[in-house]
């Protein structure tokens, strides 16, 4: 019997991380509440103005939406390290580069999706504007699978330490600047009413050159961070 | 040529011949900065608009210019240290780093000091400050995940997979800063585009861009050589070069 | 019916070296392994042996080297050398919050499956039968074990290498595995392996390279 074809061996891993993700599912909300009390914290600290939030609501958003990727970065691979399963996946008899791809849209499915979700509340605690919102809605929608695959670069450049956490905000933070920069200008713009579509078209190029390079990146990361 | 890139990929050879520049090198970019600075702090014509305070441009510019050109030097480097594993090109890599790192502080330290006369504050959200800033931050990066891994061959490495990441993001990261400081800022006055610039201007400024070039062929070459003695310390070459003779 | 591999595979290495914290572990080493051969690494611990399989697995770069499978360097093979090879390494490798079941279904997805065992016979032939439904985690040490060697079966690869697979077997669990190894190289598998252990495993197909000597 012959290998099974890579599309099918990528399906099946996407499976087993969403299985796996399943059975600790009560891990699956931190990152969410961590997005929510973020973006609570702000309006504590700047004031609750609403012309005030109206103004930074966009950036804050964004900004919360960065750091809880962050967050949940580390489980990208960790596990997956410890367990020398990871060890397994980098022996497998198809390129490494398609299996990250994989891991890395499970893992964007599990915590990346549940922020675009709840992120219409967070607006409305921002107060965006309703005609904005949807505009809010696709640009995590274009951005956080960006900020993934980014992020699972840094992680393969650090899972073997022991102490990644910060390394890797360092090291991952400073590329999601332009994320940051089209995304938020985007919901910005959206609640004064100006036109949207170039900075979502860029999102979307970005979100293109991230599919197709960052798996590259992030197998020959792994490869350092195991011998 | 061939035979020669391989003699200089041996590390004997390159211990040797990079410690023959060093000194060419260092006294060439110290005479090249002394004249640069004298010619355009003292030689040089104040600008008719912002008066002597523009003369740090002669030292910003050229290290703006450093920050930039060290990086790509670095990825390069990395590059050729990750697919032909030559060592020595790894360690160039990673021998550039802080030099790099260096010169973009230098750039936002003479970058502020040139802000606070013009705008009154040490601060502006200018984009080419800030994607210095950026850039600052991208080479802590590699130089803390070089710092963090324990394996030195794996960590130069790791570093060069991130500066090479790194590479790629500076074009992006560089004009989504500038976009958004149109956006925000409307169209300033930007003070380093110096369209026209005149020629007894230019002289000193290309001058002792030479000079930190020639300062960081030295210095990277110093670094370079330490680094590699160190990482050989059992071969044989460098048991005989430190033994009494 | 029992499979033979093809007789013609061959797993060389040359003038390997493994240096590991300015440390020489190893220089000089080489070996050619033909099919129905099975290669013992012996030595003290923290004599490389574990870092010797991560090179012949292509998880390790060798300091100086390569390492060929039927000729060509494995570096260069990449997944088409790893379609040819079973690793068990220190760590298991399998999840522990998936069944045996999950986790054997996992390794077929990225390997070969057995054309000859299905994964209910490759957890029975390791004792397994009627644990194939339950968390890896709620099985003892050398039940995981036990998952991670069906591991070998349920995929098909002529190259074995393994590290320490008898570690946490009870001596029921020894015999089960020597016989999987026997017959694998009967079949021309091959076996690279470490063991502190005893292998009544004997005669000309075994080969041993000494790394403290």
């Amino acid at each position: 019997m012959s290998a099974l074809s890579t599309p099918r061996a990528m399906a099946l891993l996407l499976r087993r991380d969403l299985l796996l993700a399943y059975r600790r599912r009560a891990e699956l909300i931190n990152p969410l509440l961590f997005f929510v009390l973020i973006a609570t914290l702000f309006p504590l600290g700047v004031g609750a103005d609403s012309r005030l939030l109206q103004t930074a609501g966009p950036g804050i958003v964004w900004v919360a939406a960065l750091l809880a990727a962050l967050l949940s970065l580390d489980s990208v691979f960790r596990s997956d390290f410890e367990d020398g399963t990871l060890e397994q996946l980098m022996l497998s008899a198809h390129p490494v580069s398609l299996l990250v791809l994989a891991k890395v849209f499970a893992h964007w499915l599990v915590t990346g999706v549940p922020l675009i979700l709840v992120s219409p509340l967070i607006g409305v605690l921002l107060s965006i504007p309703s005609r904005a919102m949807p505009v809010l809605v696709a640009s995590l929608a274009l951005g956080t699978p960006v900020l993934s695959l980014i992020g699972a670069v840094g992680v393969a450049l650090t899972v073997g330490l022991r102490r990644a956490g910060i390394i890797l905000s360092l090291l991952v933070l400073p590329l999601y600047v332009p994320v940051l920069i089209f995304a938020s200008s985007a919901v910005d713009a959206a609640s004064s009413g100006l036109p949207v579509g170039p900075q979502l078209y860029i999102l979307a190029a970005m979100l293109v050159a991230a599919v197709s390079l960052a798996p590259v990146a992030a197998a020959a990361s792994l490869r350092v961070s195991l011998s | 040529m061939m035979r020669f890139i391989h003699r200089l990929a041996s590390p004997k050879y390159f211990y040797d011949v990079a410690g023959r520049i060093v000194p060419w090198a260092g006294w060439g970019a110290l005479i090249l900065i002394l004249v640069g600075a004298y010619w355009g702090l003292v030689e040089a014509p104040a600008d008719y608009q912002q008066g002597d305070s523009f003369r740090i441009i002669y030292v910003h510019v050229p290290a703006a210019w450093m920050s930039l050109f060290i990086y790509v030097v670095m990825a390069a480097a990395g590059a050729i240290g990750l697919v032909w594993r030559i060592k020595l090109a790894e360690i160039i890599a990673i021998a550039s780093a802080p030099i790099g790192a260096s010169f973009t502080f230098l750039a936002l330290v003479t970058g502020s000091l040139w802000g606070k006369p013009m705008w009154g504050t040490w601060w502006v959200w200018d984009a080419r400050l800030t994607s210095e800033l950026i850039l600052l931050f991208l080479y802590l990066g590699v130089m803390a995940l070089y710092g963090a891994v324990e394996d030195k061959r794996m960590a130069s490495r790791a570093a060069a997979i991130l500066a090479i990441v790194g590479v790629v993001n500076i074009p992006i990261i560089h004009y989504s800063v500038e976009w958004w400081n149109t956006l925000h800022q409307g169209p300033t006055v930007t003070k380093l585009d110096k369209p026209s610039i005149a020629p007894e201007m230019l002289w000193p400024l290309l001058i002792m861009a030479v000079g930190f070039q020639l300062y960081y062929v030295a210095t990277v070459l110093m670094r370079a050589r330490v680094e590699l003695l160190e990482r050989e310390r059992n071969s044989r070459w460098v048991q005989e070069l430190v033994q009494p003779r | 019916m029992v499979r033979t591999f093809d007789p013609n595979l061959s797993l060389e290495a040359a003038d390997l070296a493994c240096i590991r914290d300015d440390r020489v572990l190893f220089e000089h080493l080489g070996f050619t392994l033909a099919t129905g051969e099975l290669l013992m690494l012996e030595g003290r611990n923290g004599s490389g042996k574990t870092s010797l399989l991560r090179i012949l697995c292509s998880i390790r770069l060798p300091d100086a080297g390569a390492v060929w499978w039927c000729g060509e360097e494995v570096q260069r093979l990449g997944p088409d050398y790893h379609e040819q090879l079973s690793y068990v390494g220190h760590k298991d490798g399998i999840k522990q919050d998936l069944t045996p079941e999950e986790n054997l279904r996992m390794a077929r997805a990225l390997g070969r499956p057995s054309p000859e065992l299905d994964i209910p016979e490759a957890l029975e032939l390791f004792g397994l039968y009627g644990f194939e439904d339950v968390p890896t985690r709620t099985l003892s040490a050398g039940q995981q074990r036990r998952v991670a060697l069906a591991r070998l079966v349920a995929t098909e690869a002529p190259l074995w290498i393994l590290d320490e697979p008898f570690t946490s077997l009870d001596r029921d669990g020894i015999g089960v595995f020597e016989s999987v190894m026997e017959t694998h190289l009967e079949r021309g598998g091959m076996i690279v392996m470490t063991t502190h252990h005893r292998v009544a495993l004997e005669g000309e197909r075994v080969k041993r390279i000494n790394l403290t000597a």
